[in-house]
């Protein structure tokens, strides 16, 4: 017989009924994460037909998407800084948690932040467990070994009033990566590379393990990156098994287990990494040691390459539309193409470890002045933790913009937008025409990259400016 | 849910490849609290110009597009974000089926729940139907085949459960609902508490 995979172990401890040929199996779900913009119409479902939630206790809401990134103390500020629709979608997430007794981390709490920053900080994404929320960056969550996955608004309406969801199996890709990575080239980088590998379609219909070397050696806001990128590789959930490094960040966060209650759980979570002859049913391998900063070039985030490489040459219209989108020429690389916006934040960057990559890279220097830069914490803790360090102060003085946490220029739904036409290098995970802004032009990179390219005012390698 | 058996219609296509939900519906049109009338957002950054005047050239504002329920989109369709408005947008504009060479997870499972048919393709029926835009095709759940033109069919996949709730209009959220016994029991003697 053969072992079972760590995607395996947490899916047949989740089993309410198996599936079978006719129907699909139903998965408990330990944890449901919500926030303002996917739950109105699922509240809406559940009041309509009269039920409660199942289990409000295993579920947890914050603001984050279309909430400003400027103070707000009260209710009252709200109206003045944001859109109505944006005003009144928030107010009716704090009715619906108070009707229906989700706890919700609003403005009240300094716990708020993006939603795939908050569930690892407070220690409530532990190994084994399945997590979703109506996002499909959910998938970030897998760094812990757990298995989480983005779902659609009628399914976070199952999981309100069933606590389950009608599952699939989907199938497994193991990706190994393996060697050292060298200084200036980031955990951004590594899934960067396996998306330009895999391509966007890549991951469809399975589940992602990150495996080897190198994804050992990393920490756990860098396996939060990799993890966080499976869906922009097609994959609705990417995992890494827990290890010494996930059980040394959980230890004594608020919400992770305590005293016999801890020594049980680790237990627990040691027995859950794949058996060594667990069987994929596919497998892919990169070497880390090649690696260099990795930008897009295009409207898509398989479309990358190496900083220093030529952007490749259209080879259907899809692939011209992009490039004309992008206004980037074929054959030539994307570095020195001018800067407008710089973005460091988004749940694939927006950690304390980030932050301070950017600011290693910032301090003593000035955001070119052709350029707007915009820091904007994952959450209300690490902008804490942040300033307690003095992070903000170094992105201040070389003039940058320092905000309060959430989603902001990712999606801009909250008016952080780029304007039409500008180039933005953005530590976020999609390039999509439009997703910053109506003809906003983005450039995924990491956080030293972006910091770089704000100095710089041109797309530039960090790894000139790093001492090590 | 609508019962969906057949959708019976000329084609709208979208030759292009990896379309985004960002792309289906931006997201600055969810900050809605409703799932209704989203179909005028649909596709709203292709059709629209910056006045919001309707692009005459972009397909969906074309007099050809009126009635059109089916749109063939290019390889691996629906990519990106979760948001269900994606689908609602596109049955609020008419569309009941999508086609495509490949279909994004999350993307197809909000079709499948809402009564939008995904419909995955070989290459050489891809490239037939992108080559013959407004071709009159015919989706048939119960058959599982698409039917072309001269009498050709082509089986596509779907899984029994899912065709079963499109034919039937089922509510899955009352088919999860009745197996609440044994989720009770699931919680009670499971070996570890969440
Ligand atoms: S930061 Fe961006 S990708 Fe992450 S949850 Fe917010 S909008 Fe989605």
């Amino acid at each position: 017989m053969t072992g079972k995979s760590l995607f395996q172990k947490i899916w047949d401890d989740h089993i309410v009924v198996p599936e079978t040929a006719d129907t699909p199996a139903v998965l408990y779900i330990d944890l449901h994460l919500t926030h303002e913009v996917t739950s109105p119409q699922a509240f809406s479902v559940i009041r309509a037909k009269g039920l409660k939630l199942r289990r409000p206790d295993l579920t947890l809401a914050t603001l984050d998407h279309s909430t400003p990134t400027v103070p707000v103390a009260s209710l009252k500020d709200l109206d003045i800084v944001s859109e109505p629709a944006a005003a009144a979608q928030i107010r009716m997430m704090i009715e619906n948690c108070r009707e229906y007794g989700v706890e919700l981390f609003g403005f009240d709490s300094d716990a708020r932040g993006i939603v795939h920053v908050i569930g690892p900080e407070l220690g409530i994404t532990q190994p084994g467990k399945t997590i979703v929320c109506g996002d499909s960056h959910t998938s970030t969550h897998g760094a812990f070994g757990t298995l989480a996955f983005g779902i659609g608004t009628t399914e976070v309406g199952h999981v309100m009033a069933s606590q389950c969801l009608l599952q699939r199996r989907p199938k497994t890709l193991a990706i190994t990566v393996d060697g050292k990575i060298g200084p200036g080239v980031t955990a951004k980088d590594i899934i960067l590379a396996i998306i330009g590998r895999i391509g966007v379609g890549g991951g469809t219909g399975h589940v992602i393990e990150y495996r080897g070397s190198a994804i050992r050696s990393l920490n756990m806001e860098q396996r939060m990156t990799v993890c966080n990128m499976s869906i922009e590789g097609g994959a609705r959930a990417g995992m890494i098994a827990p290890d010494d490094t996930t059980i040394e960040y959980l230890k004594n966060r608020p919400m992770a287990p305590k005293g016999s209650a801890w020594d049980a759980a680790v237990a627990r979570w040691r027995r859950l990494p794949s058996d060594p002859d667990a069987a994929f049913d596919r497998e892919v391998t990169l070497a880390a040691n090649v690696l260099t900063p990795m930008v897009t070039f295009g409207t898509n985030p398989g479309m990358v390459v190496p900083i220093g490489d030529p952007v490749p040459a259209a080879t259907d219209a899809s692939f011209r539309k992009a490039l004309e989108y992008m206004r980037v020429v074929e054959n030539k690389p994307m570095l020195g193409m001018p800067v407008d916006v710089v973005f460091i934040g988004s749940c694939t960057n927006s950690r304390l470890s980030d932050l301070r990559e950017a600011a290693s890279v910032m301090r003593g220097r000035k955001v070119a002045k052709s350029v707007r830069m915009l820091v904007v914490p994952g959450s209300e803790q690490v902008k804490r933790a942040a300033e307690a360090e003095g992070l903000h102060e170094v992105f201040t003085a070389a003039g940058a913009e320092w905000r309060e946490a959430g989603c902001s220029m990712c999606i801009g739904m909250n008016g952080d937008l780029t304007a039409s036409g500008q180039l933005c290098v953005s530590t976020s995970n999609r390039n999509f025409e439009g997703r910053q802004g109506i003809g906003a032009r983005t450039v995924l990179a990491s956080p030293l990259t972006a910091a770089a390219s704000a100095v710089a005012g041109r797309i530039a390698d960090p790894r000139p400016l790093i001492a090590d | 849910m609508d019962k969906v058996n057949l959708v019976q219609s000329r084609t709208l296509v979208i030759p292009q490849s990896d379309i985004d939900t960002d792309q289906i519906i931006p997201a600055r049109f969810l900050t809605t609290t409703t799932r209704k009338g989203l179909g005028k957002a649909l596709f709203a950054d292709w059709r629209y110009d910056s006045a919001g005047k309707p692009k005459p050239d972009f397909l969906l504002n074309r007099p050809e597009a009126d009635g059109c329920g089916i749109l063939v989109a290019g390889n691996n369709f629906g990519c990106g974000s979760s948001r269900e408005h994606a689908p609602w947008a596109l049955l609020d504009f008419g569309i009941r089926a999508v086609i495509s060479t490949e279909i994004a997870d999350i993307f197809r499972g909000n079709s499948l729940k809402n009564g939008l048919v995904p419909v995955i393709v070989d290459k050489t029926t891809h490239s037939w139907l992108i080559e013959n835009p407004g071709a009159e095709i015919t989706v048939d759940v119960d058959a599982c085949e698409l039917r072309l033109p001269k009498g050709r069919t082509v089986a596509f996949p779907i899984d029994g459960f899912s065709r079963y709730c499109l034919l039937n209009g089922v509510d899955q959220l009352g088919y999860l609902l009745n197996h609440s016994d044994a989720i009770t029991r699931f919680e009670d003697t499971r070996s570890w508490q969440p």
